[in-house]
Parts: C-alpha cells; sequence; structure tokens
C-alpha cells in the first residue's frame, strides 16, 4: 500500500489523475500538465511535495557533522534562514543525494531530501552522525507545498495576513519560522516562489486558502517540465551513485576551499579532478524530430558517445530539450539516437527558461555558447 | 467515462478502426487511450506505401512524459497519413476520432486480426481500470 501525503483527499477531490510515485500516491495533474506549466510561467501555481523528506538535525556538532556529510560547506550558512543546495557523496564521489540545507539556528539544520531515496538517505545519514553529538529526526509530522510563479509571493503573502512582511523581507534561498509555518525561498521551477513547511494537520486548510488567492494546483507532471526548462538536475536520471558532481554539472556546488575540510568523497573528487574529468553535462536542444528521452544515446563527432541524461518537451518552447552527459571536448551540434533514427539538437548551456524568459536562442544557427550548469 | 462511438471498432491495444466503402480502413487511437497518455507532443506516422502486418507497431504517439507505439490494427498497406498532425499532434486529445485520426490502410485484410465492437471494447477498458 503506498503512502498517502495529507493532501490526498483534496488531491482527488480536486479532479487529479493520480500515479505512484517512489511508494507515494500523487497526482500527476488535474486535467492538463502544460496547462498547469504554463499556470507557473505565468501566474503561479502550488504542488503537493510532503512526500520529499524533511530531516532535523539538532545538537552542537550538528555544522561538523554536516561539514562532514555534505561536499558544499555549510560554514557558508552564517545567518539563520540561510539554504543551501548540495550533494551527499559517497566515498567514490558519487551523489547520494541532492539536498538543501537550511541554517535554522547554532546547532539546529533542516536538510530536505528526495522522496524516492529516503530510506538510503535516512540509513546513510545516521550512519554517518554516529560519531558526532547530534539527534537526527524526520519530520514526518510536517507537509510541505512548493508555491511557484511570478504572482507566487504576492498570493502566498495575502494568505499569510500578519506574516507577510516577515515573509516579504526574505532574500532569494532564505527562509523563516513565521506564523507557525517554515517559509522559504527556494524552488525547482526557475520561477521565484516559496517552499511552505506546515503542520500536516493544517495543510489541507493553507491548500484551500491558497486556492482561493488564485493558486492554481499543480502535478508532478508539470513539476517536471518546469524544472527541465530550469536546468536543474534530477536525481536518479541525471545523476546517481556512479556519477560525481564534476560529471554531472553540479561541480560549483563542491566547496574545494578550506582544503583541511575532510567531507565524505573529496578525496575521489580531488583524484578526478587530478586525473582531468572525461564528461561533462550540457543542455540539448533538438533539432530533428521527436522528443528527447532519458537513456538515449547521443554521438558527439570524433569525441565519442554521452547519453540524455533528461529529457522532454518544453511547453515554453514548443520544442524538445534535454540535459545529457557528454564528451568534455563538445562541439556545438551532436546526434540522438531516436527509436533507430539519428537526430541533430544543438548544445545550449541551461537553464533554458529562467523566471519566465527563454534563456537559449531558438534559432538555427550555432550558438557557440558553453557553460556548466549555473547554480542559485 | 471517456466516449466509445457505437459505428467504430476497436483493438485492446485502445486504436480505433472505421471501416470506408471502400474497403480501407481510418485507424486512430480511442480517447481512452489518449486520456490516459495526456497532452501530446509529438505523432510519428508511418510512411505511406509501406505494408503492415496486424499487430505490427507502425505509428508512435508522444505525450509530454512517455512514448507509446501504435499498432496496425489489421493487415494492410498505408494509403494515407494525417499530415496535420505533425504541427498539431494535440488535435488527438482535442478530437480523437475525428480530426486527430493517424493513418489510412487499403487492401486492409479485415479477417487479419480480432476487432471489438464498442460493447466488448468498454467492457476491457473496464476490466484494465480494476
Amino acid at each position: 500500500m503506498s503512502r498517502r501525503t495529507p493532501l490526498h483527499d483534496h488531491h482527488v477531490a480536486g479532479g487529479a489523475r493520480m500515479v505512484e510515485f517512489a511508494g507515494w500516491r500523487m497526482p500527476l495533474h488535474y486535467g492538463s500538465q502544460v496547462e498547469e506549466h504554463h499556470r507557473v510561467r505565468r501566474e503561479a501555481g502550488m504542488f503537493d511535495v510532503s512526500h520529499m523528506t524533511i530531516v532535523d538535525l539538532e545538537g552542537p556538532a550538528a555544522r561538523p557533522f554536516l561539514r562532514r556529510l555534505l561536499a558544499n560547506d555549510v560554514d557558508r550558512l552564517q545567518v539563520p534562514g540561510k539554504a543551501l543546495y548540495g550533494c551527499m557523496l559517497n566515498e567514490r564521489g558519487g551523489v547520494v543525494d541532492d539536498l538543501i540545507a537550511y541554517f535554522l539556528a547554532e546547532g539546529r539544520f533542516r536538510l530536505v531530501v528526495n522522496a524516492a531515496t529516503r530510506e538510503k538517505d535516512l540509513d546513510w545519514i545516521r550512519r554517518h552522525a554516529a560519531p558526532f553529538e547530534v539527534a537526527v529526526t524526520v519530520r514526518d509530522d510536517l507537509a510541505m507545498l512548493a508555491v511557484q510563479g511570478p504572482a507566487a509571493r504576492e498570493r502566498v503573502h495575502r494568505v499569510l495576513g500578519a506574516g507577510a512582511d516577515a515573509a516579504a523581507r526574505l532574500a532569494p534561498f532564505h527562509g523563516a519560522e513565521i506564523g507557525g509555518l517554515f517559509v522559504a525561498r527556494t524552488g525547482y521551477t526557475g520561477e521565484d516562489g516559496y517552499e511552505l513547511m506546515i503542520p500536516a494537520a493544517e495543510a489541507g486548510a493553507w491548500w484551500d486558502r491558497l486556492r482561493e488567492a488564485g493558486v492554481a494546483p499543480c502535478g508532478l507532471g508539470a513539476r517536471d517540465t518546469l524544472r527541465l526548462e530550469a536546468g536543474m538536475c534530477l536525481y536518479g536520471q541525471d545523476m546517481d551513485e556512479e556519477v560525481t558532481p564534476l560529471e554531472c554539472g553540479l561541480g560549483w556546488t563542491v566547496a574545494w576551499e578550506p582544503a583541511s575540510r575532510a567531507f565524505i568523497g573529496r578525496e575521489a573528487l580531488e583524484a578526478q579532478r587530478a586525473a582531468g574529468v572525461t564528461v561533462r553535462a550540457v543542455g540539448l536542444l533538438l533539432e530533428g524530430r521527436g522528443v528527447l528521452r532519458h537513456g538515449q544515446k547521443v554521438y558527439v563527432p570524433g569525441q565519442g558517445e554521452g547519453v540524455v541524461t533528461s529529457g522532454g518537451f518544453s511547453p515554453t518552447l514548443g520544442r524538445s530539450i534535454g540535459l545529457a552527459r557528454v564528451p568534455v571536448r563538445v562541439g556545438t551540434h551532436c546526434e540522438v539516437e531516436i527509436r533507430g533514427r539519428r537526430e541533430r539538437a544543438r548544445i545550449v548551456k541551461p537553464p533554458f527558461v529562467r523566471h519566465g524568459r527563454v534563456m537559449v536562442d531558438l534559432g538555427g544557427g550555432p550558438s557557440g555558447e558553453e557553460g556548466e550548469q549555473s547554480g542559485e | 467515462m471517456s466516449d466509445i462511438p457505437a459505428q467504430l471498432r476497436y483493438t485492446r491495444s485502445h486504436e480505433w478502426v472505421r471501416i470506408e466503402d471502400d474497403g480501407s480502413v481510418v485507424v486512430g487511437i480511442t480517447d481512452h487511450a489518449q486520456e490516459q497518455l495526456g497532452d501530446l507532443v509529438f505523432v510519428e506516422l508511418p510512411e505511406v506505401g509501406r505494408r503492415v502486418a496486424a499487430g505490427e507497431d507502425c505509428a508512435v504517439v508522444e505525450s509530454v512524459k512517455a512514448a507509446s507505439d501504435v499498432y496496425a490494427p489489421v493487415a494492410g498497406e498505408v494509403a494515407e497519413v494525417n499530415g496535420e498532425l505533425e504541427g498539431s499532434p494535440e488535435l488527438v486529445n482535442q478530437d480523437p476520432y475525428g480530426r486527430g485520426w493517424l493513418f489510412r490502410l487499403r487492401d486492409a485484410d479485415l479477417g487479419s486480426a480480432e476487432l471489438l465492437d464498442a460493447e466488448a471494447y468498454r467492457a476491457h477498458v473496464e476490466s484494465e481500470e480494476h
């Protein structure tokens, strides 16, 4: 029997098409995934992301523990509320999971990890927390809503009432406890907005109030096309335990300095960097026919082969786009094998869309642009 | 419940078939199938002149989330394809039995496969939903 979020009955009542996802019963869409996608780009939409796992770490050693656990450095978090995106690595430098770490107060941090990797992550965190003085608490008592889009903040402010001023002061990638909620200016769509962590019993009331304020319910389908347009990696597709951050466009999340910080996977990453990384992550804009999909083979003239790690149709661009891992010396074009045919694709730099704006040149000519995935 | 017109014939793999007066057959995917797939973004059609066997995969419909094969309901030769779908794959969502048709077969061998009537297809859809 799959798990249900506190909003399950709201989804069913709202006409959602429910699907199995990572052991959870989740809404795929409420009628049209494409319409929901556009709603987020143009106005405001909300996603039930209560299936993600919230883990609180408390104790005097919470900070030193996270400096060991994460390839990014939580010493960058000095102001309470500030958040950091990064990866937990294994000893080989492979990605155990990607996550957001929030600094709540000294000795108090919160992690949000993926739903599909929940048990593995919790085992990993608890195992490595053992030598440290830190309590690990899974917050299954919290629901989580992502409200995203150009109008998202203003609509959340309406619902927050007295807390609106405090929320309006939050800088990007910061969060705060406001009126019994944890409100964070983070997201996964390339739009502005908030992620709200709410006591489970109150989630339904917040969902209803946000709907009344003009925020459209959106399913996991739109969340995936939005994040792909935003050029953001998806765990299990663009990265996994066999791929290092240097190979999937997340090199920017590795804090090499100070050199004395011995995070898990550091030695393997340093060895890889010294030997030279042979593959890199790029964006693809399909010029041929069809749709790019995860797992399709990529041919780079004169350099070898790669793979589409995430692919799909971009509702904003009206074209098929993808993320791919390719030989590091990739040029301006490649070919992708789609059902036995080779179709031409242009190499572009993600994101494809950010804050509602198309960021790639859709014209025919080569862009000549190359680079790493940019971060928040 | 999705629309299942009484005058058409159906396959268990969710194609519909309209038998024309000249013996040719027009093929599309059912309302139920398009509902399950969601927003279609690309349709790949067979080449005109290709001979297909009953049950052979000969077209692909891609939704936002995945690609799905479309099978020839009966044996025949591809006489015509719906070129309008190249620029407007969403016609399959909007009008699956009309402007969203996929291809036409001539020299169709109606005895080459079992086709369901509307009632039998409805029972098949209901059995898959349980």
